[in-house]
């Protein structure tokens, strides 16, 4: 309660209690944050300095030679590009499916609705599971394509529930207007509903872009060519224990180095933290409504 | 509900005298045809990538073989799912997702509820934001790099954790990351790291709605800082508490592939072998197509019941829950 500081009785017990939550509260804030600047300093610094020094947050000699390695490296630069890419797409085919979904099924006259949405909620309790999934995916023709990465995850229902209820609530006065104005359903769709939803739209694009940049499951499952390999994947192969097979894979044979392993890490996770501030705005916003419709 | 009997608002809708009737499958298609137009997208998505893979559930009773197809492969009834419960491998696969069940719920759930409480009664706001920015970033960070945070920092070579517990305990250096003992402490350590942060979130929405009128007049009462908080703090999260209780259960017997499935070597496959890594790796790397589904499928089961018990069990408690 943030009033509550002024009536606040501060006895001698109160204050030990204060002091103690301070101190273990900003405890937990710094094992939070510690790891990811130890890495971050780490990826700057010499490979003996890592071997020396056991812990560290600013590198005594700031070099950048692994990342220029990996910038040089067609395989990082390979599956940056395209992590990149696929979040981009993804992201746009997973929005426009789910925004145009959501709409018909927010309009309470529409008769079958029910039918539909049932049929949404069913897959939240129940789904066939890993092996059906890929087997229809591999039905499709789309193993070893970047369609596997996006296509299977095209909506979320939680997330198509949440905008259903929001376009459940937006006032339907602009949308009958438009429509006496000779415009369809799709066109007071587009012209009207989409542009008062921008912030929800701006919401959702970064759940999904989240989501698909740090997918580790699908690229595992649907992704055999270590051409197609995403971001995710190349980590993985790095840091993981067999790493020097992983790398051998690879065009050049060599061992990574632990520098190395801290570049690629610092790569995967600063677009996250660049968005992190947007993120944190919308998300704490989305789990709220979520958690309020169900 | 009322609003379900809204006029249709196209043009057509208009005519007086017919508002009211019954709408025949043709005439409904052809009046809301954009609307249906818009949901067909959706709609071949769920069909597609949900449905049929619960069509494709059916392979768990058959000997699937994809030059036959779903039609083709013969029925085996029961078969995979007897193999399943007899087999050598349910044993561990069962204690090893239960143990893992039963780490969570006693660590990794109250979490964050506990660290809610405690931001709850931090009265400086600004200290507090900060926090609460600084705990929530894991939840953003893939498996993937948790995994990788958790090698580079356990690994025993170079990891500054494990040297730190070296030098502060003495004795053999420990590769932590590749023992099955510690298997279970990093999994339990890696969920609390990434996610009570975010999850203290909901909690703190049902803590930001008390009426602080409420603890107005309990002070009035002379009730201390601890009685508010017992007698007004924690009956306001209770609901949250009891929903989100439901909705884990469900999901007991779900310990997330990917962070498992990562933190699985060589060498602690005894205590890291699950349903869900099972499944994989009998389906995908083993090509047991029918016999993975089979243990897929008990355990989708397992899971609906758990949450349609749970839910009837938060009822019986007086509790709202879920449906």
């Amino acid at each position: 309660m943030p009033n509550q500081s002024t009536t606040h009785q501060h006895t001698l017990g109160s204050r030990v209690f204060d002091v103690l939550n301070i101190a273990l509260l900003s405890f937990l804030a710094l094992i939070t944050i510690l790891p990811l600047m130890y890495v971050l300093a780490g990826s700057f610094a010499s490979e003996a300095e890592i071997a020396s020094r056991p812990f560290f947050l600013w590198p005594e000699k700031f070099v950048t030679t692994t990342y220029e390695y990996i910038f040089d490296s067609g395989t990082f630069v390979r599956a940056l590009l395209t992590t990149i890419c696929v979040t981009a797409v993804g992201t746009v085919v997973q929005v426009l499916l789910t925004f145009t979904m959501a709409y018909p099924l927010a309009k309470r006259y529409l008769p079958g609705r029910t039918l539909v949405l049932n049929l949404v909620i069913f897959t939240l309790v129940f789904t066939g599971g890993m092996i059906p999934t890929y087997l229809v995916v591999r039905d499709l023709g789309m193993l070893d394509s970047y369609w596997a990465l996006i296509l299977p995850l095209a909506i979320n229902p939680f997330y198509l529930i949440i905008v259903k209820s929001f376009f459940q609530e937006l006032p339907q006065a602009l949308e009958e207007a438009a429509r006496i104005d000779g415009c369809n359903e799709m066109g007071v769709f587009f012209k009207i509903v989409l542009p008062l939803s921008k912030p929800i739209i701006a919401t959702f694009s970064l759940f999904y872009a989240v989501g698909i940049w740090n997918d580790y499951m699908s690229p595992l499952l649907y992704i055999d060519d270590s051409k197609k390999w995403t971001l995710q994947v190349l980590v993985r192969q790095l840091t993981s224990p067999d790493a020097q097979n992983a790398m051998a894979m690879l065009e050049s044979v060599f061992f990574p180095t632990q520098g190395l392993k801290f570049a690629v890490v610092v790569i995967a996770t600063l677009p996250i933290l660049l968005f992190y501030p947007f993120l944190q705005k919308h998300f704490s916003k989305g789990v709220l409504l979520g958690s309020v419709k169900e | 509900m009322a609003t379900d009997l809204a006029p249709p608002p196209t043009r057509a809708a208009t005519k007086p005298g017919r508002r009211r009737e019954r709408l025949t499958f043709r005439t409904a298609l052809l009046r809301y045809r954009w609307l249906y137009l818009m949901l067909l997208p959706g709609l071949a998505y769920f069909i597609v990538f949900k449905y049929l893979p619960m069509y494709g559930v059916t392979i768990a009773f058959q000997d699937f073989l994809p030059f036959l197809g779903y039609s083709g492969s013969p029925w085996v009834g029961f078969k995979h799912f007897e193999e399943l419960f007899n087999g050598p491998d349910f044993g561990r696969l069962m204690f090893n997702t239960l143990i893992l069940a039963l780490l969570t719920a006693v660590f990794v759930f109250p979490a964050p509820i506990i660290v809610a409480l405690m931001l709850n009664e931090l009265r400086h706001s600004v200290l507090k934001r900060s926090i609460q920015s600084l705990v929530y970033i894991p939840h953003f960070l893939s498996w993937t790099i948790v995994a990788s945070l958790t090698y580079l920092l356990f690994s025993v070579d170079f990891g500054v954790i494990a040297t730190f517990f070296h030098e502060l305990l003495g004795g053999k250096k420990i590769d932590y990351v590749a023992q099955p003992d510690w298997f279970r402490p990093i999994i339990v350590f890696q969920l609390l790291w990434k996610q009570t942060g975010w999850g203290t979130i909901i909690y703190l929405a049902a803590l930001a709605g008390v009426n602080t009128d409420l603890y107005e007049a309990a002070r009035m009462d002379g009730a201390g800082r601890f009685r508010q908080f017992w007698h007004i703090t924690l009956p306001a999260i209770r609901p949250t508490i009891v929903v989100m209780a439901v909705l884990t259960s469900g999901h007991l017997l779900d310990t997330g592939f990917e962070q498992i499935w990562l933190m699985t070597g060589a060498l602690n496959r005894s205590s890291a072998d699950v349903f869900d890594t099972f499944v994989y790796y009998m389906g995908i790397t083993q090509g047991a197509f029918s016999y993975s589904t089979a243990v897929g499928l008990f355990k989708g089961l397992v899971g609906v019941l758990l949450i349609f018990g749970s839910n009837w069990l938060a009822k019986r408690l007086g509790q709202r829950g879920l449906f």
